[in-house]
This record gives structure tokens, C-alpha cells and sequence, in this order.
């Protein structure tokens, strides 16, 4: 069930990761947060696959991938730098039936992403436009050129739709004055209280995930409406 | 199918046999649904409930007087990570199912946290699975599944249920948590049973 994509465009988002559109033929549709897996082939044969988040909302025929380069990495490098429209790429999906978000679900969404962990909540956040469901997006990056699809979150927090709120770890732009990981107190000011009956969707590196997770739980949230995706 | 990807060599591993699609790792990814559970061993409780609904219990204390195995074992994740030789020990299911009376041929495993996976009963059997307490010659981390993990290397690694809570068996297959949600219901890394339908 391997079918070959073409792709359409590749758009740098930041220095270290681009978002790659793909025409899919037939594409079955997609819920929100759900994944692909990837094959590249060597002229002789030898095949790698690695798993990435769609970042789009399905729409007609086309759907994005942003893909974060791993130092040294496999696969990343080459989606990243390599990869160029026109190309095929093997691709099998979609997969994935947990970190979803699906239109009519109840209550309101709190999203909360580390670096590329922003890529399936986008899809989320397309998702849901212009439905009734409210949503919250805290957003952790090391520094402000690593943000992430930084055209769509300015417009998306200009309007009245969804709440945005950015954390730097590293280095903040001028005009923030707070730098440093999320904490229970950041928590408490930008997330939904355990109160309010909002799912949430918790989704990075696996150091960042287990610790918003844990201080989702000891806020008071209930661990079962936090759904966590770990990218390795 | 021959889609070549124009510019790609990749990583030749050195050598070592991975089942299809996998690649080698040295790092150990965390892969799981939700939150850590952190379940202290005094609160740890292991429970095996037969088809006829009769119960075997174990604290951790009563675990760990029970003979225990040291364990070298591949593992391999559906996420196509695999680690090699990783270092287990724990106590074996044919210790612990020893004296439970069963005819049933299915195993669901219940997870701390609500997790859950089906097994057939004669895949933890037979020196194939453990509920293993220490890695790497440390106590198990609850990220990997601590105080103690189901572990069953020959399938997918989400079978290796963590925080483990106990095994109900039945005549009749019912699905696990991934499996309900497009998951393979086997798991064979070596015949490559990723998905529903593979
Ligand atoms: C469900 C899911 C969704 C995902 N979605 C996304 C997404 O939307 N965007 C995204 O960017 N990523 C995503 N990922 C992560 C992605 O699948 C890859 O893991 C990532 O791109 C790295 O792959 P790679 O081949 O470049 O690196 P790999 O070659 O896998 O290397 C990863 C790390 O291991 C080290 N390493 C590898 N081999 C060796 C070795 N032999 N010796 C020493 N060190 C080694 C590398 O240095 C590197 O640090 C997702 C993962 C999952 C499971």
C-alpha cells in the first residue's frame, strides 16, 4: 500500500526545517494529527522509512509534511535539503488513530508543541477553523527564528479564533522579557484549567513531552484527556 | 516497485540483520499515549484473571521473591527504531502463569494509566516474555514502563506493555488500545505486521 506522491513545492520555514507539499493521487483524507510514513530508495535498492506528522488539514489532493533536520540524521537531511519539486516520494498512510482531533469532538482543545511537536497541531488548528471549537496553542521554540510557521500563527493570533502563545527557551525578541522552559506557572497562565473539560494534545521531543505531561498531572488535570505524541 | 529518490544513498548499517523497514538505534525512544503513570512498587500490584474470572495476585514483594531471569534481547518499535542486545531482568511468564489454571488461548494486558494490548497466550509463553523490573542492570525508569513492563521482544514493541498491571485471559481475541486504532493485531516485526490488514 506504498504509493508514490509528487512534490509540488518545498518551502523553507526556518534554517533547519522546510514544509514539503505533495500531490497524492487519490488521497483517502486524513483526520487532524494523524502521520505518514516515508520511503526513500537508493539506486541500489537499500530503503529507509521514517514517520512524519501531516501538517495540513485535508483538503482536494494536496497535503504538507514539515520535516525539522536532524544533525547527522538518516532521512531528515535529505527531505530537508534534498528533496525538490518535481520529485517522487514513496509514502504510506495515514496512520494514526489516537492523537487526533476530529470536528465535532467535544469540548475546547488546548494544544502545547516543542519545536517540530508544532507540526501535527497546525493541522489541528486548520482543522478547526472556522468551526465553533475553541482552541489554545502554546508554543515552545529555542529562539525566535525557530519558529515554525510563523506567517499562519501571526495571522491565527491576530484573530479572535484561537489563542497563541509562544515560550522561548533560549533567546526571546525584543519586548519579551521571559526566557525558559515551560513551567507550572506558565501553565496555569496560558492552558485551560483541568476545570474547563478541555482535551489536550502534547506533542515533541520525548524530554519536553514528559515534562509538560507531568505538570499537566500534577496541575490537576485528568491524564486521561491528555493525548501525547513523542517524536523519538 | 522501483521509485528511486533522486540524490539519496543513506546509512548502510554494518552488517547487522534489522527485520524489514527497521533502522538501527542507540538511543532509547519513549514512545506512549499519555502522561507517565508513576506507580510507586508499594502500590504495585500484579493481578492474572483466568476465563472463569479466578484471580492470582502479587505485590512487588512477592515478585521479588520470585526466581528471576537476566535477559539479552533486539527489540524492535513499530516506529522502526530497533536497539540491539538490550539487557532485562525480570521473572518469567512461565513462572508467574505456572500454576494458573487456563484452557484460554488470548491474553489482554492492562495497563497503570488505562493502556491495553491483546496477546495469544502461547506467545508469552515457552522463555518468550517477562515482566522485567530492571534495564541496563538499573530499576526500570517509568518512562520505559517502570516499576515493571511486560516484555515480549519477538513482537512490536507497544506488546511490551509498561506499567504493567495484570493479564486477563480469554477464549476469545478482543483488541488492545493500538490495535483498536489501526495497529496490527500480531505484530511480527520480521513479517512486517505494522498496520491493520498487513
Ligand atoms: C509519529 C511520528 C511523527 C513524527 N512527525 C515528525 C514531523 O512532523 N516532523 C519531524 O521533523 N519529525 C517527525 N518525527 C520524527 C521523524 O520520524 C524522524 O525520527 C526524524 O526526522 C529523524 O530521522 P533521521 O533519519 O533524520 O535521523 P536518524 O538517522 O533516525 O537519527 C536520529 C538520531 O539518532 C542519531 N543516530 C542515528 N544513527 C546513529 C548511529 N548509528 N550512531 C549514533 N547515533 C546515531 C542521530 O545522530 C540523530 O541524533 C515523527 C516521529 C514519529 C514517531
Amino acid at each position: 500500500m506504498w504509493q508514490v506522491a509528487t512534490v509540488a513545492d518545498v518551502r523553507r520555514e526556518t534554517a533547519t526545517a522546510s514544509t514539503i507539499v505533495l500531490e497524492v493521487p487519490d488521497w483517502p483524507g486524513h483526520l487532524a494529527g494523524q502521520h505518514l510514513d516515508v520511503r526513500l530508495t537508493a539506486p541500489d535498492g537499500y530503503r529507509a522509512s521514517r514517520s512524519y506528522s501531516i501538517a495540513s488539514a485535508w483538503s482536494a489532493d494536496t497535503i504538507e509534511l514539515t520535516v525539522e533536520k536532524v544533525p547527522d540524521g538518516e532521512v531528515s537531511p535529505y527531505l530537508v535539503d534534498v528533496l525538490k519539486a518535481g520529485d517522487p516520494l514513496e509514502i504510506r498512510g495515514p496512520v494514526g488513530g489516537w492523537f487526533v482531533w476530529k470536528p465535532g469532538q467535544e469540548g475546547p482543545v488546548q494544544l502545547i508543541g516543542g519545536g517540530s511537536g508544532v507540526v501535527p497541531l497546525r493541522s489541528m488548528l486548520q482543522a478547526a477553523s472556522g468551526t465553533s471549537t475553541p482552541m489554545r496553542l502554546l508554543y515552545s521554540v529555542r529562539r525566535p527564528e525557530s519558529v515554525i510557521y510563523v506567517h499562519d500563527l501571526k495571522e491565527l493570533a491576530a484573530s479572535d479564533d484561537v489563542d497563541v502563545h509562544l515560550v522561548y527557551t533560549r533567546e526571546a525578541p525584543a519586548g519579551e522579557p521571559r526566557v525558559g522552559r515551560i513551567d507550572a506557572e506558565l501553565l496555569e497562565q496560558y492552558v485551560y484549567k483541568p476545570t474547563d473539560g478541555a482535551t489536550t494534545y502534547v506533542c515533541g521531543p520525548t524530554a519536553f513531552v514528559e515534562a509538560v505531561a507531568d505538570l499537566l498531572v500534577a496541575a490537576g488535570h485528568d491524564p486521561a484527556r491528555i493525548r501525547t505524541e513523542r517524536f523519538g | 516497485m522501483s521509485t528511486v529518490s533522486p540524490g539519496f544513498t543513506g546509512r548502510r548499517r554494518d552488517g547487522t540483520e534489522l527485520p524489514p523497514g527497521q533502522y538501527l538505534t542507540h538511543e532509547f525512544p519513549v514512545l506512549s499515549a499519555g502522561p507517565t503513570p508513576h506507580i510507586r512498587t508499594e502500590h504495585w500490584e500484579f493481578t492474572v484473571t483466568t476465563e472463569t474470572g479466578e484471580q492470582y495476585k502479587w505485590d512487588w514483594a512477592a515478585l521479588m521473591a520470585l526466581p528471576a531471569e537476566e535477559i539479552t534481547k533486539d527489540i524492535h518499535c513499530v516506529t522502526r527504531w530497533s536497539k540491539l542486545q538490550t539487557t532485562w531482568k525480570g521473572v518469567s511468564l512461565d513462572t508467574l502463569l505456572a500454576d494458573v489454571e487456563t484452557g484460554a488461548d488470548f491474553v489482554m494486558a492492562h495497563s497503570y494509566g488505562g493502556y491495553t494490548t491483546n496477546v495469544p497466550l502461547e506467545d508469552l509463553l515457552d522463555g518468550q516474555s517477562w515482566i522485567a523490573y530492571e534495564f541496563d542492570g538499573e530499576p526500570l525508569d517509568p518512562e520505559h514502563g517502570g516499576p515493571a513492563r511486560l516484555l515480549v521482544p519477538h513482537l512490536y514493541f507497544w506488546k511490551s506493555a509498561k506499567w504493567v498491571r495484570g493479564l486477563v485471559l480469554s477464549d476469545t481475541e478482543d483488541l488492545g488500545f493500538w490495535e483498536t486504532a489501526g495497529y496490527h493485531e500480531y505484530g511480527d516485526p520480521w513479517k512486517e505486521q505494522r498496520y491493520a490488514g498487513d
